[in-house]
């Protein structure tokens, strides 16, 4: 029986994530944990996170997760969920300037304000909502219709340097980063634990997944 | 194409029964917050609104169970509005694997609790409920205000400025109920919405006086409203979520189908 983590720092609610993922893989041992050793000792790794990135990187650097996660990072399948997303950058723009845990180098940056849709109609902050994912090739995807809708809710997106580490894209209204890919690491900004039948058939590919492309 | 605008069916629940329920033909218990759920997220409800009609203490245990057993089965956003008034609250739904909770008039009370609740959850979970009716007359220029207890109370609180100050205390959403419009079935009051939705830079759900499907479709066009919630023409069957949504569609708004 294989096993999956979802790390506990304190950020947010981690009983839709565990739930989801036991829905997509009933046969998956789901542990919720802010142990390390427990984290290192499963067979895959979720990152989730809502909430302020300053919150975020401080509960991360105080319980020494920040050093756990680089170690997941350098050995295993890491899914980075939201907020998880976003820590695995180099700093976000949230809270001042916010140093990240450097995974993939880039910036995380606010939404402009007073942006307007096609029509002209104020386009809102949060972005919240079910946006369209446009994908490049990964194993993540499969099964997954191209352009398939999922469920976001945010107000920061990531800005990674090298435009290779991005493996889909959203419009709000211009393209922004919403799956990044680097090896064993897989980072998503939408919610996979609420985006219904995509979002579960992504957990499923995650916790089937080896690590490798 | 970009973010679709969402249909959001409501389940009034009154110790963990949904009021209002009619017998659909493929449930076997309209009565079933649970049942309910999972049909609406079958026909493609965008994310699902659970309102505690009562609010007792112990009609809140019995809430929070059902949202519990929803959590475990359908996965698509879930709102818990009605009797939210501590962080205990908030916490509670959370828990129980609610994604957003509602903040009515607990709000009008003690607006410091919307920015202790977004301080303490985030402003993606605070979702502040306003219920607004037209105080101006006729021929007067437009004014609304905030009521309390179903529509019975005035408060004397202009709604567009509340609807400000509740962005500007963390509110990530607002819920704008029409009470002039809310059972009446004669649509949205979009002249309400509208003031709100181009006040605000945080996304606004149109509620109160949905009767057919044009009315969900003014909502987002003339109302400019991000979300449009309805309870009795769903319940009744009148329309399916999936009829609402190619509805609009035709009508020229991105939906997610």
């Amino acid at each position: 029986m294989s096993s999956v983590a979802v790390i506990d720092y304190g950020m947010g609610n981690l009983h839709s994530i565990a739930k989801a993922l036991q829905h997509a893989d009933s046969s998956v041992a789901v542990r919720i944990s802010a142990d390390a050793d427990v984290i290192l000792a499963a067979d895959r790794v979720v990152f989730p996170g809502v909430g302020a990135m300053r919150d975020c990187m401080q509960a991360l650097n105080e319980t020494g997760l920040a050093e756990t996660i680089k170690t997941v990072a350098a050995s295993k399948p890491l899914l980075g969920i939201c907020l998880g997303m976003q820590a695995m950058l180099s700093d976000s723009e949230e809270g001042g300037i916010t140093r990240c845990l450097n995974l993939f180098d880039g910036h995380v940056k606010r939404f402009a304000e007073g942006l307007a849709d096609t029509e002209g109609n104020r386009l809102k902050i949060p972005h919240m909502g079910w946006n369209q994912v446009h994908y490049k090739p990964h194993p993540l995807w499969f099964n997954i219709p191209q352009d398939s809708r999922f469920y976001f809710v945010h107000s920061y997106y990531a800005a990674p340097d090298d435009a290779e580490v991005t493996v889909a894209t959203s419009n709000y209204p211009q393209a922004f980063s919403c799956a990044l890919a680097k090896n064993n690491i897989f980072a998503v900004q939408f919610h996979p634990e609420k985006s219904q039948t995509v979002g579960l058939q992504l957990l499923q590919n995650f916790l089937h997944w080896d690590g490798a492309l | 194409m970009s973010l679709a605008k969402r249909i959001i069916p409501c389940l009034d629940v009154d110790n963990g029964r949904v009021v209002k329920g009619v017998k659909f033909v493929d449930i076997r218990d309209a009565g079933d917050p649970v049942e309910i759920a999972r049909r609406y997220d079958r026909e493609g409800a965008d994310e699902i609104t659970f309102l505690d009609i009562t609010a007792t203490h112990h009609n809140r245990d019995t809430m929070a169970h059902v949202v519990e057993q929803v959590a475990g089965e359908v996965f698509i956003p879930l709102t818990v509005g009605g009797g939210i008034r501590t962080l205990e609250d908030i916490r509670r739904m959370l828990n129980a694997g609610a994604d957003k909770v509602g903040i009515n008039s607990a709000a009008v009370f003690n607006p410091e609790f919307v920015r202790q609740a977004a301080e303490k959850f985030g402003s993606q979970c605070i979702v502040v409920a306003i219920d607004a009716k037209k105080v101006s007359a006729e021929g007067e220029k437009n004014r609304w205000e905030i009521f309390t207890h179903g529509g019975r109370k005035a408060t004397g609180i202009n709604a567009v400025e509340w609807a400000v100050r509740m962005q500007n205390y963390g509110a990530g959403e607002i819920l704008l109920t029409s009470m002039d419009r809310d059972g009446t079935k004669s649509g949205f009051d979009l002249l309400l919405t509208r003031a709100i939705s181009e006040a605000v830079s945080i996304p606004v759900i149109a509620s109160g006086g949905v009767g057919n499907l044009e009315h969900l479709a003014e909502g987002i066009i003339s109302g400019k409203a991000d979300a449009v919630l309805a309870a009795s023409i769903f319940h009744f069957a009148e329309y399916s979520i999936a009829q609402a949504k190619q509805y609009m569609q035709a009508r020229g708004i991105e939906v997610r189908l």
